[in-house]
């Protein structure tokens, strides 16, 4: 393999069995990603995938490059010590619901607000599936699973509303088997810094449909696919979303004849971070899913910021060991020990 | 390997001199600067050639009530014209700022000792907080002591009057003052303090001036004042000790530049994630200052960030290093596991305090060694090494760093609140002494038809460590238990049979390599042997040595390498008809050396906070040896 030969797919797929339960989500996802990776102009040696624990973290296991699979919620710790010793590495994040939100939710947290440059993709599937069905932090209140017979009783997360509020520069949403997959994912990869992806995956054992109210064919139009510079139209371009200047809250309005400007729908600007909290918290049912690049607005990373301070710090300044060690005050002994 | 600092004995030296010693204790409440002028005198007294050891003592509590026994701070020194192993057992002089101090401190002080008070905080309200009922300075009550009071705080605010500042400012110079009066005591040179005092109030000259003239006149009042008489002035002579250039070190600063040599030595540029914790945070301190040696510090959201970006690190062709204290390694526990299974690199430096839970956050103990050892699940080996001196820290985390990388395997560095805190006396190492331990990246494609295995082993067993970004050799690693051939997800019950037993076999052999162990005091066998580890070892040792002097027949053996230990430790423990083993916990490398060699050792043991006096293990050789 050299500079010059082109990628393929087949090129990041590793020679293991994938190991997941026969039409789960998962593998739609690995798909998509196997087939980005040749379109990223990356090559296989520099790239890493480190996940954490549950079904989607298996994932490096099947991608041909730098791969660790660590432990329960923690991989954006291992990602930041990996980013922080070698920046030009291409740093990915698999994890799940449970994985980024429960256990590991303050590393989530943490690693967004410092933006360190990796894309984080967090399969949702509103359920614990490595351990056999318990209901998850994005489960709907009500869920029922072995540990919630009755129905669970607390509220769930909202995992683009917690990426923003932890003050990811980059959010976005996807569907595992959706063919919009591959461009959220390219946009992610092109934006310098935390790239937040939901992408909901369907869990056929334990979840089975748990997203089918906007995935299944027939809920199509409940999809609101976001676009740069674009008007937000969904269910095929008859219903948008306009501001409410007064309640300053989102509104769903009828549009006739392709008339959107009439209708006052507002465009995407994905720079917009107001309106970014008000797609992602957008009710479900009275308002359709957003999906598609819901926020990117890049800033400064981390690990640039890290780097650059000790380059700064260590300008010009000895690095000579036996300088380190004979630091601070000190005295000579003589040859004779003390007292005439 | 160098020995970095080795002191002489008077008996080495052939000195006929009768040495001298000098323990003193400055104590005061926790926002009189105590530990500020402890630290100053002790630069001056290692200035004077002096030997010496310190004992930091300070309440958890950064700010308690003023007045408070629970606020005092105190801060020993015990220096000498001879080998000085331990901060001291009992104060000849103690300072005390305020009658708090005075009552949590004075019981300590040797019978005949001299007290040194600031009569000025002797006022109703603070004998009240200290529970005084009448003023001991009044009553007779310490007429087992010398005590010469006067009132330090005026004669404070007389000194730096001319420098406009307010009450509360000028009386933060007392501890100048105090220390002025201690420099007049031993004749020290007060030129060096002036200099310190010049640079760390560089941005604020009124202070500094204000500052020196409280320090010059604690040293003029010793000088011409009317009790001055009193007051013991006296010279001690400076200790001997091998040629060659010394500074003061303490054992987190030792740790720190002792990490970055050891990366240096190993070719790494060197990562640290650390969260804060007492008595820890020194050592992220010092490293975030070092970054022109290649040092990447990052203060992670917690402990298990902390561990979780070294071992990322280490995975990215680092050393990646983390370091804290009993409760957050107990954090730490589960990524331990993982750096054990993937067989990584790391250093792990254990700062121990009491315990258990947050216990006793700013005092000393060694109660992790169990910690250290079994603290895991599974069959997770890991080797331990333990510092028994600040200076000694260095030479340890080098050691830590060559068996990291020579055996791809997380590595415990103990070390506790006191060694962290403590300064003596260091012979600055010759660092072209040291022999590099290069690491060699693997870089060898694998052969045509075969796959990258990144658990191909060499003859130590460790596996081959493989940066990412290397072309060719993309692999994956993780906690789920490897095929011992090709690296793969593995489950199979021979499998995990033979990894686990090859991840025992790699650290057990890392004994092969390590010094055999020799008594450092007496013989190979004999009467009594006293064992230790870690910071025990002053005390021990001078303990040892008197009773020797007294012709008894004890020999102290003091362990770095705790897991695996010396393989001719063993032999050598049979040896002798009795074992004792002083610890700062209930037992716990006692029970060690039970188990791996059936030998019948005794524990002694103290669980106070606070190191042991020499006193008490004296006490027991003298029981043993009857």
């Amino acid at each position: 393999m050299n500079e010059m030969t082109p990628l393929t797919a087949k090129d990041f797929a590793t020679d293991q069995e994938v190991r997941w339960c026969p039409g789960c989500g998962d593998y739609a996802v690995l798909k998509a990603v196997q087939r980005t990776m040749p379109e990223l102009g990356v090559r296989p040696e520099n790239v890493v995938f480190v996940s954490g624990i549950g079904c989607s973290s298996r994932f490096p296991y099947y991608m041909e490059t730098y791969g660790f699979h660590t432990i329960h919620g923690r991989a954006p710790t291992f990602a930041t010590g990996i980013k922080l010793a070698n920046p030009d590495l291409d740093v990915w994040i698999i994890t799940g619901d449970g994985d980024a939100l429960s256990i590991g939710g303050n590393h989530t947290m943490h690693v967004l607000r410092r933006n360190l440059d990796c894309q984080i993709l967090l399969f949702n599937n509103e359920i614990y599936g490595l351990t056999k069905g318990q209901y998850s932090p994005t489960s709907r209140v009500g869920t029922r699973s072995p540990s919630t017979p009755f129905g669970s009783v607390d509220r769930s997360v909202s995992p683009c509303a917690f990426a923003l509020g932890s003050g990811a520069r980059f959010v976005g949403r996807g569907i595992d088997v959706n063919k919009f997959l591959p461009d959220l994912l390219k946009a992610a990869h092109a934006h310098k810094g935390a790239a937040f992806c939901e992408i909901f995956q369907n869990c056929l054992v334990y979840n089975d449909d748990v997203f089918a109210s906007f995935t299944a064919k027939e809920n199509v139009g409940h999809q609101l696919w976001l676009k740069a510079g674009e008007p937000m139209l969904f269910a095929g371009g008859t219903r948008g979303l306009m501001l409410d200047r007064q309640a300053l809250t989102l509104r769903v309005v009828d549009v006739e004849d392709g008339g959107w400007e009439k209708a006052e729908v507002i465009v995407h600007d994905p720079r917009n971070k107001a309106v970014a909290h008000m797609l992602v918290d957008m009710p479900f049912g009275a308002f359709p899913m957003a999906l598609g690049v819901v926020y990117d607005d890049p800033a400064p990373t981390f690990e640039s910021a890290v780097r650059a301070q000790n380059d700064e710090a260590a300008k010009g300044k000895s690095t000579d060991l036996q300088e380190l060690v004979s630091r601070g005050q000190s005295w000579m002994v003589g040859k004779e020990p003390h007292k005439s | 390997m160098a020995t970095a600092s080795h002191y002489l004995t008077p008996e080495e030296a052939g000195a006929d001199i009768e040495p001298e010693a000098v323990v003193m204790r400055f104590a005061g409440d926790s926002g009189d600067g105590m530990q500020l002028t402890g630290g100053q005198f002790t630069l001056s007294t290692a200035l004077a050639g002096n030997d010496l050891a310190t004992f930091p003592d300070f309440p958890a509590e950064i700010r308690a009530p003023q007045g408070t026994t629970f606020g005092v701070s105190a801060f020993q020194i015990n220096f000498g014209s001879a080998a000085i192993d331990t901060a001291g057992d009992a104060p000849d002089v103690l300072v005390a700022m305020n009658p708090a101090a005075l009552k949590t401190n004075v019981d300590d002080l040797k019978p005949g000792g001299l007290v040194i008070a600031d009569k000025g905080e002797f006022g109703a309200r603070n004998l009240a907080k200290a529970g005084y009922d009448a003023d001991p300075l009044e009553d007779g009550s310490l007429a087992r002591w010398q005590v010469i009071a006067f009132d330090i705080s005026q004669l404070t605010l007389d000194a730096v009057k001319p420098f406009g500042l307010g009450n509360k400012e000028a009386l933060r110079c007392k501890n100048m003052w105090t220390l002025g009066l201690a420099l007049w005591m031993f004749d020290r040179d007060r030129s060096p303090i002036e200099q310190w005092v010049r640079t760390k109030f560089a941005k604020a000259p009124g202070l500094a001036e204000a500052n020196i003239a409280a320090l010059n006149a604690g040293h003029a009042y010793g000088e011409t004042a009317e009790i001055g008489g009193q007051l013991p002035h006296r010279t001690i002579d400076p200790a001997p000790a091998e040629p060659g250039l010394y500074r003061t070190v303490t054992g987190a600063e030792a740790i720190s530049i002792g990490l970055v040599a050891g990366a240096r030595l190993a070719g790494l540029p060197m990562f640290f994630g650390g969260y804060p914790i007492t008595p820890a945070s020194a050592i992220l301190h010092h490293l975030s200052r070092l970054k022109e040696y290649g040092v990447i510090t990052f203060q992670a959201e917690d402990e298990i960030a902390a561990i979780g970006s070294a071992i990322g690190a280490s995975f990215a062709g680092s050393l990646g290093v983390t370091s804290s204290s009993g409760p957050g390694i107990a954090l730490k526990t589960e990524a331990i596991g993982l750096a054990i299974m993937a067989e990584l690199p790391l250093v792990i430096v254990n700062s121990q305090r009491g315990g258990p839970s947050t216990g006793l956050p700013t005092k000393t103990e060694q109660s992790d060694l169990y910690q250290a050892l079994y603290g895991r699940n599974a069959d997770s080996p890991m080797p331990v090494i333990a510092a028994r001196s600040p200076a000694d820290a260095f030479d340890c985390a080098i050691e830590a760093v060559r068996i990291a990388v020579r055996y791809m395997t997380p590595v415990m560095l103990l070390t506790d609140g006191y060694i962290a805190n403590a300064a003596e006396p260091w012979k600055v190492p010759d660092m072209a002494e040291y022999e590099p331990f290069e690491v060699a990246f693997h870089d060898e494609l694998p052969a045509e038809g075969e796959g990258v295995n990144p658990y191909k082993r060499d003859d130590k067993l460790a596996r081959v460590w493989i940066k990412p970004g290397t072309t060719g050799l993309m692999h994956r690693i993780g906690g789920i238990e490897k095929n011992v051939g090709s690296g793969h997800i593995d489950y199979g019950p021979a499998n995990h049979q033979a990894m686990t037993d090859i991840r025992a076999k790699k650290i057990w052999g890392i004994a092969a390599e390590i010094p055999l162990v020799v008594p450092c005091l007496g013989e190979k066998k004999g009467a009594l042997a006293i064992v230790g580890w870690g910071s025990t070892y002053g005390p021990i040792h001078q303990a040892v040595r008197r009773a020797r002097a007294k012709g008894m027949d004890v020999a102290h053996i003091h362990l770095r390498h705790i897991w695996p230990l010396p393989t001719n430790l063993g032999d050598l423990l049979k040896g002798y008809e009795r074992i004792i083993v002083p610890e700062m916990n209930k037992g716990q490398l006692k029970t060690l050396l039970r188990d791996q060699y059936l030998v019948d050792a005794e524990s002694l043991s103290k669980v106070s906070g606070q190191p042991f006096k020499i006193a008490e293990i004296a006490a027991a050789i003298e029981e043993a040896l009857p």
